[in-house]
Order: structure tokens, then sequence, then C-alpha cells
């Protein structure tokens, strides 16, 4: 069965922290995480990678454009 | 011609590239000139009623940080309304002209001639420390003289520069010779001379911004450093001015455009009398001509600042030359036009006594 | 599952990344901010329409006075309100580019109204953004001309009274009335889809000025969490509840 799979890729250090992308995340795929980023932002990242399914929406609402979208058809067992 | 329409005809034949204006008397005979010669068909040269004085000026701006030539003109209480976009313009260093048909004022004043504007044209005039380049022409042909000249100096200091004339110059008919057509420059040559504007980022360069603005403080007193440099230089390198009779004259009129016509025909009066008489006459305004003033006032019994105001100019000469001889101020006012014989009078009354 | 994550973190599989007409610099806005999810708009379809040499900037006064640092575009840095009469210039000037004007309520409805007014009513060659997030951000937080009735600003702190603070202005419905524009539309990007729509109404702006056919017009509704004084989610949906029902999306005219 083949599936769409995805990932995301936070640049830590221009991540505010502003929770947009964990919002827009269908797949709640995305969480604050507990430490600071040198700004003293609890940057955003993938709490839940194996729901990511890079449907993008993290980025397109993200005002930073901190996130880097991968997606990729996967053949699955 | 009228010296407005020498403006519009001077502009078109040195290759201006844009017009942004609003009408306003005594000076709205130089955008019906340029409409009635449509140099949009023949140069290319763009020229636009803007809503506004207040838009006019930032048309130039526009227009400017492309590194186009481009000017306006107008009247005291539109040239007020300027003065917000002329402070940004020098402090973005962009070049532009700027024509002043100068009113009566203030407020909404009167439409005769005046020369009460000196202090807002070669003192700043908007916000912040800042110069205008000032020219002030005495006849139609400066008139038409000076749209080039502006633009030069302006484009080679990237400052505004600014014709202040008055209601008298700019109505007044009198001969003038043109100067032929002088092609615009090109796309590609605005790029390559001005490589600071903003033509759309080629590959070859950074992006470029035209900006006034600057948060940081230390860096903002470096640019100020940078103006004031640019200030010096031109204090030292294009003062302009014309002398007459001054060789043997025991006293000295100071005037400017108008009133530097209306002096050279009292001085005819006072020779006659047998007073020796000499005219200075500024061309720039600013940078003004401090130096001369001050070599010639230091062999003079007096001096006499005439100008159509309360007395505006004659605190620069009296700065001139340092206390060391009598200056005084004559001039009629609020769009009176003093004539020779009151000049002549002032004279004998001010400096000489009885 | 973890290890396939990092697999695909390949170049070949990316379908989201930064656009490259942004530069480097962080952003000065506040977390959350809808400036930036427009900026990056406004990058994209520069960059996708391949026109970074041929587009000419006009940057406001207001938080987004430094967009000149994030788009690596030319820019002119207006006066407060002043951004269209440039444009103006630029776009009379050189006809061959593409004029941008980007400004905030407060520029462009208060301050800039007649410049405003009188470019799209000449039907400058040019695309006009308008970022609304009904308050003064950047001075911190006063009322602005679209302010909302009984809304909050530190100079209405009891909320808008039309009375005494008159009424917010539907700039956009107004501009829309002038024969010089082409295109005027009202967007959001508070969800992924409001992105979609406002980066397809951006590009169409930026399409129309082919034709040289008058002022294309984008209103962003917006949020200002610092100013509105909540997080970026729950001003996002403050925003849905209160902003769109007196400021409604979609396209307002398109000819």
């Amino acid at each position: 069965m083949a599936k769409m799979i995805g990932a995301i890729e936070v640049d830590i250090e221009t991540c505010k922290g502003c929770s947009l992308c964990v919002e827009a995340c269908p797949t709640d795929v995305i969480a604050l995480a507990d430490e600071v980023n040198g700004k003293g932002y609890n940057y955003a990242y993938m709490a839940n990678p194996d729901a990511c399914n890079g449907c993008t929406n993290c980025a397109l609402v993200c005002p930073d454009s901190c996130i880097t979208v991968y997606r990729k058809k996967v053949e699955m067992a | 011609m009228k010296g407005n329409e020498a403006i519009a005809e001077a502009a078109i034949r040195c290759g201006a590239d844009g017009y942004f204006g609003y009408p306003i008397t005594p000076q709205s005979e130089v955008m019906e000139k340029l409409m009635e010669l449509q140099p949009w068909n023949s140069t290319g040269m763009v020229v636009l009623q803007a809503e506004s004085e207040t838009a006019s000026i930032n048309m130039l701006y526009g227009g400017a940080g492309c590194g186009k030539r481009v000017m306006t003109s107008s009247s005291s209480p539109g040239i007020s309304l300027m003065q917000e976009g002329l402070s940004y313009m020098a402090g973005a260093e962009l070049p532009c002209l700027v024509v002043n048909v100068v009113r009566g004022g203030p407020g909404l004043g009167t439409i005769q001639p005046s020369q009460s504007d000196y202090f807002q044209s070669v003192k700043g005039g908007g916000h912040g420390d800042y110069k205008l380049i000032v020219l002030a022409p005495a006849s139609v042909q400066e008139m038409a003289d000076f749209v080039e000249l502006g633009f030069d100096l302006a484009f080679k200091y990237r400052n505004p520069a600014m014709i202040l004339s008055d209601g008298m110059i700019g109505q007044m008919m009198e001969k003038v010779e043109l100067k032929p057509q002088q092609k615009r420059w090109t796309d590609e040559e605005v790029a390559q001379m001005h490589p600071w504007a903003t033509t759309g980022k080629p590959e070859s360069r950074d992006y470029n911004i035209i900006t006034s603005v600057e948060l940081d403080s230390e860096a903002h007193e470096k640019f100020n450093h940078r103006l004031q440099v640019k200030y010096r230089e031109l204090e030292e390198k294009e003062v302009r001015f014309e002398t007459t009779d001054v060789d043997d004259a025991d006293y000295l009129i100071v005037a400017y455009g108008s009133s530097a016509r209306i002096s050279a025909a009292a001085i005819e009066i006072l020779r006659e009398k047998g007073i020796k008489v000499g005219l200075l006459r500024p061309i720039t305004l600013y940078p003004f001509p401090t130096k001369e003033i001050q070599r010639l006032g230091a062999k003079m019994k007096g001096i006499l600042s005439v100008e159509m105001s309360s007395g505006q100019m004659v605190e620069d000469v009296r700065l001139a030359v340092e206390g060391k001889v009598k200056v005084e101020h004559f001039g009629r006012y609020g769009g009176v036009v003093h004539s020779p014989d009151e000049v002549a009078e002032a004279l004998e009354q001010k400096l000489i006594g009885g | 599952m973890a290890e396939i994550t990092e697999d695909i973190k390949v170049a070949e599989n990316i379908v989201h990344k930064k656009s490259s007409v942004l530069t480097d610099k962080v952003m000065h806005y506040c977390p959350g901010c809808s400036h930036g999810v427009v900026h990056k708009l406004l990058a994209e379809v520069i960059e996708e329409m391949g026109i970074q040499d041929k587009t000419i900037g006009v940057a406001p006064v207001g938080c987004s006075v430094f967009i000149y640092n994030y788009l690596a575009i030319d820019w002119q840095e207006a006066a407060h309100g002043r951004a269209p009469a440039l444009g103006t210039a630029i776009s009379r000037l050189r006809p061959d580019r593409y004029v941008v004007t980007y400004q905030g309520d407060g520029d462009l409805a208060a301050i800039g109204t007649a410049e405003t007014i009188h470019a799209c009513n000449r039907g400058e060659n040019m695309v006009m953004i308008f970022i609304n997030n009904g308050i003064y951000g950047m001075t911190g937080g006063q009322m602005a001309p679209t302010t909302l009735e009984g809304m909050k600003a530190s100079t209405c702190p009891f909320g808008r009274d039309p009375k005494t603070d008159g009424n917010p202005l539907k700039i956009t419905e107004i501009v829309a009335q002038l024969p010089g524009t082409n295109f005027v539309t009202r967007q959001a990007v508070h969800t992924a889809a409001a992105v979609r729509r406002t980066k397809k109404a951006i590009r169409k702006a930026f399409e129309k000025q082919k034709d040289k056919t008058g002022t294309s017009f984008v209103e962003v509704v917006s949020t200002c969490n610092s100013g509105w004084k909540m997080n970026p989610v729950d001003s996002n949906n403050w925003m849905e509840e209160n902003m769109f029902p007196f400021y409604p999306l979609g396209d307002i005219k398109d000819v």
C-alpha cells in the first residue's frame, strides 16, 4: 500500500514559538519544545513525526518561514 | 516669454523625465505650458497633475529614487506642504528640482510677489539638519538656465535643489534664449550613472534601498555627519554670485531676484547723486556668498540688504560681516514690491543719515 | 518509522521551503504576526513569476517599515501615507517594472487616504497590498481608521464609540468603486486554506499588471496579537468572530 509520509525541519533559531503551526497541523504532529532557543522562544518541533503526511499547512501559516517540508510516497508493507 | 513658461520650456529641453505638480497662483503657467507642449509625445517626459503638493513632492521621491530627473513647481503655501517630502528626500539623498514662485505670506497670504520664503528655503524648511541647494534667478533667462543647473547640482550632490523665484520673475515677460533639445537618459544610462537607484535588482548587484530611517543613533549621527561634509563641500565649491559697481563703492546693496533688479535701478539713482553704491547679487542663496560679502564688506561704510520681506537674508549678511560693518534691511512685504526710489531713499536714510 | 522521517529529508522531497527572494534576516515582528506571512507570499509570488529583477517595492511607515530588510528587491521607503504617490511616479517613469506598495491601515486609510484614493482613481499600474489589523501596532496600539466599533485601543481604551471616535472605514469598498482599479479583494492568512487564497490573490494582482489596466488592490485582514493583547491563536479566532463580519473576505471587484 502506498502512503504519503512527510517530515518537517524547523529552523530552531528563527522560530518564535507562535504556535500557529501547531494549530494548523491536521495530524497533531507539531508541539512547542520545553527547551528554548537562543532568543528564549519555545520552538516548534515534530513531537509526533509518524503522523506527518507533508501537507505543508504548518509552513503555509508560519510567519517566519522557518519550516521546510518534505514529502514522499512510500510503499508500506 | 513669461518666466514660468521658460521653466517649462527649459525642463523639456534639458531632458527632464517628469514633472508632478499642483496648480497654485502665481506659477500655474508652468504646468499649463508643459501640458500644452505635450512632451510625452516628443521626449517621453511624464507630466502629471497630482492631487496635492504633498503627493507631488512624494512623486518626486519615487521618481528620483529611480534615478530620474524629476521636478515640481509651486508657490509658497504649496511649498510649505512639500516640506515633509523635502526633508525625506534630503534624508534619503535624492536629487530633484523644486521651483518656488514666491508669493506673500504667511498663511494663504496674497498672490503678489514676495521674498518671504528665504528662511524656509535656505535653512532647511522641514525637520532635521539638512539644506537645499537654492538658486535665485533674476531674469527670465536665468529661470530657463537654472533648470539645468539645478538638476546638475542636485545629481552631483544627491540633494534636492530649489529655484527660489518670485511672482514678479514668474510673470514677467522677457526675451530668452533656449538651449537645444538634449536627450533624456536611457534606463541603461540611469542604471550605470546612478548605481544607488531602484531600477530593479539585476543579479549583478545587491538590492538597493532608498530610505531615510536609521534607528541606531550612532549610525544616524554618522549619516548626518556625511550630510554635513556634503554641505561643507557645497559651501566650498558651488557659491555663485554677481557683483556690479563694487570697485569704487562706499556702500553695498545685497539683493537677490527681483530685488536685485530693483536695487540696480536704485544704484543708478544714488550714483547720479554722487553716492557710490555697488551691488552684490547672490545667485546661490544656499550656499550663501558669505566670504565675498565679508571681503567686500570690509571696505564699505555700510551694507543694505534689500529683500521683499521683513528682513530674512539680512541675518546672513550680518553673520557674514560679523558686526564689523553696519548692516541694515529694507524691503516692502506682504506682496508689495518696493520701487527703486524707495530703495535709494532707504539707503540714504539708514546708512548715511538724513 | 523515525528513520524514514529522517531519510526523506533530502532536497528532492522538498515540497515547501523558504523563498529565495526572502533574505536571511530574522523578521522583527512579534511572534505570530500576519506581516510575516504576507511578506512570504509576496516573496513567493515574485520568485515564481521570475520578476525579482523587475519589481520595485514601496515600503510604508508602521510595523512593516523595515519590509525592505526581508525581501531582496529594490525598495523605496515612503513617508507615512505617501506610498501610492511614490508608486505613481515609479510606475509612470518605469512602465517596464512591476510596482508594489505595502501599507498598513493607518498609513493607507488615515494619513494617506488622499494618495490611496487618487492613485486608485487614476488607475496607476501597481499592486497595492493593504494590511488591516484595526490598530496602530508600531506606536503601541492606538485606534486605527479600521478599528471596529467597541474594539479597545490605547486611544479608545473603553472601546471605539462612533459618536466620539468616528466609524471604522471600509477603504477597500471605496477603492472598488473607483474606475481605476481592476482587481480589489479582501483576504486573510489565519489558516492554511486562507494563506493559499491570499497567495492566489497576490499572484493575480501581479498578473493583472501585465496588461497595464490599473491598480490591483489586495487587503489582508490581519492580526496584531501584541496590540490586541491576545496570543496568536486566540487572535486568529477573535479575527474570525469579530473582524470578518465587518470586513467580509472575498473578491470585491475583478474586471
